[in-house]
């Protein structure tokens, strides 16, 4: 197994919010890329963490772009480095809204282009910063400021609209197993062309649960089958370890639902529904790792 | 260089965000007759505020409990800050 090295590329300290996935994510992400990295950051909690100018906490350089500029400023940016002749990591590092809703059409046109960076979208579910309004990435029954009364439309399946550009590396994963998120990051960076990562990144102010609990939100997410780790090399599908395990003995989906705040007054009809997108999904993604279909 | 010193660039600094310590609520305390050093602590800890030699910045620490609860030996209590 890979030595995750000790150095840390976010100086103490960001202002994340306490117990942020956010910033839990981030820290393992720069690990595996390393000094040599360029960060591209859309509007989102990232862009806000940094710090107060002249100062940031973020010890690699940082790019801030408009919201839905991400990908197209990071596949410049690549395609401007190997120019030079550079192997530095282009990292677009984007939350949910920048991804799912406001930067869609610029990540499709820049994995169409097939421009040389890693695309990272750390889901918390809805726009963390601006106070948690819905997005695209929120699911199902999932309360919010603008969706008081739980939201009426499942999630957008992100993973299927990248997948579709064949991309020749994405991957899932979750901050609550950090040493797969690393060697996630070492693998997407390996390979040359647009690669994708999208990080389940629980927030305790959005999802309304106590700080602690982070991590342990992050495990329930992937145990109870709320949340499948898996990675595509080349079109071939790979479930990993923890959530092959749930797929044999799942934990009862109430543990995640109920932990959380915002899931409050959920109805039954809406959990059965969640759990069976989610259990279709694990079973698409079984029959694609076996090569059925 | 000229242009660069116009530009509006922001240096890596410790404490750009002045010492977050002074956000915490309940202050982890380890027990180091519990602790058999395992490090899960330093893992999970979102701001690496946990070093090595697992002793806590209580400068930045920030008082999630993220360490308390993912400790497997229960080495780690959360204690309210006396102010």
């Amino acid at each position: 197994m890979t030595e995750i090295p000790r150095e840390e590329y976010i100086l103490k300290c960001t202002s994340a919010c306490a117990g942020c996935g956010d910033s839990l994510s981030l820290r393992y992400v720069l690990k595996a890329a390393g000094p040599d990295t360029v960060l591209v950051v859309p509007a989102c909690c990232t862009s806000v963490i940094q710090g107060i100018y002249p100062n940031t906490a973020f010890n690699v350089p940082v790019y801030n772009v408009a919201f839905a500029a991400a990908a197209a400023c990071a596949s410049g940016m690549s395609a401007a480095l190997r120019a030079a002749g550079k192997k530095t990591n282009v990292i677009a590092y984007a939350g949910d809204g920048g991804t799912v809703d406001i930067g869609i059409q610029a990540l499709s046109g820049a994995f169409e282009r097939g421009a040389d960076f890693l695309y990272i979208c750390y889901d918390n579910e809805a726009y963390g910063n601006t106070g948690m309004q819905r997005s695209g990435a929120t699911p199902l029954g999932a309360r919010t400021t603008t969706t008081p009364a739980g939201k009426m439309q499942p999630k957008k399946d992100l993973d299927a609209i990248v997948a579709a550009h064949r991309p020749p590396y994405m991957a899932t994963a979750c901050p609550a197993y950090p040493k797969d998120l690393f060697q996630k990051v070492k693998k997407a960076l390996s390979y040359r062309g647009p690669t994708f990562i999208h990080i389940l990144s629980p927030c305790p102010p959005g999802w309304r649960f106590s700080t602690e609990k982070t991590v342990e939100m992050g495990k329930l997410a992937v145990r109870t089958g709320m949340w499948i780790l898996y990675e595509r090399e080349q079109g071939k599908v790979t479930i990993n370890g923890p959530s092959k395990a749930a797929m044999v003995k799942p934990l009862p989906v109430g543990e995640y639902i109920r932990a959380q705040g915002r899931f409050k007054g959920i109805s039954a009809e809406t959990v059965a529904r969640m759990v069976d997108d989610a259990a279709a999904l694990a079973r698409r993604l079984q029959k694609e790792e076996e090569g059925i279909c | 260089m000229k242009l660069r010193r116009r530009l509006a660039i922001s240096r890596p600094t410790t404490g750009a965000c002045g010492k977050t310590g002074s956000w915490r609520v309940f202050r982890p305390r380890i027990d180091r007759e519990k602790c058999n050093a395992c490090g899960m602590c330093a893992m999970y800890c979102p701001d690496a505020a946990i070093s090595e030699d697992l002793e806590i910045d209580y400068d930045f620490c920030k008082g999630c409990g993220i360490c308390a609860n993912e400790c497997p030996k229960s080495a780690i209590t959360m204690e309210r800050e006396e102010k």
